[in-house]
């Protein structure tokens, strides 16, 4: 009895300290009915994490957690006016350009006129994979610039109601085509990857300006040192607005609102810059040199042309299969 | 004209969703979609603040600003209303929003999100006050009715004020004059370009 006793006594003793130290513990420090803690929404302003101020939300959209995300705000700057500008000097800049340059030097003809024969220079996959990888880039680049100027340039004389209907058009057109560009750049990359690789000779025709700006055209292989910068600008071009393009696509699939913004950003510079690249390549294949465009539409070029613009290429094929590849004309 | 605004006071507040509720049965919100929502911060810590969160109706509204196809507009209450028949649902209204207001019908891919859908301050859309394509496609119009945000209106705790920006500021800056505190006019810096002091 006296040893329960004795136990019971241990009990409360140790019951009875336990209590002393836990009162003895300072309490949080409260003010007269206030909050024991402040959130301060000037501070999470400060200290922003990601760009927004996020908590936790009981619904299924993550998205809703975000609560102030205040980095919109430069992202609308840079929309509304920083992309104008990117997109108008390098777009207009670059007609001024090729204007002024056209004035100056017009079309570089064929100098020993042209000889009746001809030599193929691009067979019909080439010219299937070129022109797939044109047309769309054409109908992308036009509903891209549509999203970008359209507002400002088509919707006041369109009017609101059919400017939204082309739009939208505008938009799926942008968003579906752009699977036959992915599959058309792949292509022509590999296609064409071999015959682009840096060489010897573009340093010489770098040196020279390509003949662009007098002189006769250095020796080129079958694509020369200015196409084959147009090549590579179009690959890694091509490569960011596709990457960047597939994250517009599928939005928020892993990507927060700060990553779409920036993939809006990355898309739509390079793009711009790539237009206004591209520019230099209509120009080079339609007026600015004659006889280029015949290459892409039929296939094949003067025998001359290719004497004086790739004159590399051209002996390289009489070595080869001369004999097949040249062609008479049909009388 | 009054300029309309939302203020929660986030001490106040104490998280029951009813004003979220109360939003999607009044307009008949699709599943998925949250015109209204809480968010809570510090989730369990101390400091622990609910804040309800909607469209803020900004001034110089950056949704307006970004979007291609120039479908928003201001009414004379200075709520920011937009045409379901001009949206092209491109999504770049929620990129620009900062309160994640702007939502779509559809969270696909390939961009075919719907046109999008926001708060409307109870406010409708373009079409006829009370009309039955203005309460399909925008939810009830409250304010031609002479009413106020359902939301605000049935707050249990009265912590979301919904209204004449200068007499919710007022009434906040009462309360936090009486009991000693207030963690803020949450967004209105943001939203306005201006605080209440606390």
């Amino acid at each position: 009895m006296a040893k329960l006793f004795a136990t019971i006594h241990l009990i409360v003793g140790a019951l009875a300290l336990a209590f002393m130290i836990a009162v003895a513990v300072p309490a949080p420090a409260s003010a007269q009915g206030g909050p024991t803690a402040t959130t301060n929404e000037q501070q999470l302003l400060k200290q922003l994490h990601d760009g927004v101020i996020a908590g936790q939300v009981s619904i299924p959209d993550k998205k809703a957690a975000n609560l102030i995300h205040p980095a919109g705000r430069n992202w609308r700057e840079y929309h509304t006016v920083t992309l104008k500008w990117i997109g108008g000097i390098a777009i207009i800049g670059m007609l001024v350009l090729l204007t002024a340059y056209y004035l100056w030097r017009g079309t570089m003809r064929i100098e020993s006129g042209r000889s009746g024969r001809t030599i193929m220079r691009f067979n019909v996959f080439e010219r299937f994979v070129h022109w797939l990888t044109a047309v769309s880039f054409v109908i992308l680049g036009i509903t891209g610039l549509n999203i970008t100027f359209g507002r400002s340039l088509i919707l006041p004389w369109l009017g609101p109601s059919a400017f939204s209907e082309w739009s939208e058009w505008a938009k799926f057109s942008h968003n579906y085509i752009s699977f036959a560009f992915t599959v058309g750049l792949v292509l022509m990359f590999l296609i064409w990857v071999a015959r682009n690789l840096p060489s010897r000779n573009d340093v010489v025709w770098f040196k020279n300006g390509g003949g662009m700006f007098g002189g006769a055209e250095p020796p080129a292989e079958k694509f020369n040192g200015g196409e084959k910068l147009i090549f590579w600008f179009s690959f890694f071009g091509g490569v960011g607005v596709i990457l960047s393009g597939y994250v517009l696509l599928f939005p928020f699939y892993g990507t927060t609102v700060g990553n779409m913004e920036l993939a809006e950003i990355v898309h739509s510079v390079i793009a711009m810059l790539f237009i206004s690249m591209m520019f230099v390549h209509f120009y080079m294949g339609t007026i600015g040199v004659e006889g280029a465009f015949e290459s892409m539409a039929g296939g094949t070029v003067d025998v001359n042309w290719a004497k004086e613009r790739h004159s590399l290429w051209y002996e390289e094929e009489m070595q080869s299969g001369a004999g097949q590849a040249m062609r008479q004309p049909a009388e | 004209m009054a300029r309309m605004k939302f203020l929660c006071d986030a001490d106040r507040c104490i998280e029951c969703n009813a004003c979220v509720t109360a939003c999607k049965n009044e307009h008949e919100v699709p599943w998925g979609i949250n015109r209204r929502r809480v968010v809570t911060l510090n989730d369990g810590k101390p400091g622990e603040r609910s804040i309800s969160m909607a469209c803020m109706h900004c001034t110089d509204a950056p949704c307006a600003a970004v979007c291609p196809v120039n479908c928003f507009y201001t009414t004379a209450d200075a709520v920011v209303l937009h045409s379901k028949d001009l949206c092209i649902g491109c999504g770049y209204c929620f990129y620009a929003c900062p309160f994640g207001a702007p939502q779509y019908p559809k969270l696909t891919n390939f961009g075919s999100r719907g046109k999008m859908d926001k708060c409307t301050f109870c406010a409708g859309g373009p079409d006829t006050d009370g009309s039955k394509e203005e309460y399909e496609k925008y939810g009830a119009n409250r304010l031609a009715e002479g009413k106020l945000p359902l939301c605000a209106e049935m707050c249990s705790t009265k912590s979301l004020l919904a209204g004449d920006g200068d007499v919710i500021a007022k009434i906040y800056k009462e309360r936090v004059a009486k009991r000693g505190y207030g963690s803020g006019a949450w967004g209105w810096q943001t939203a306005y370009h201006e605080t209440i002091a606390s």
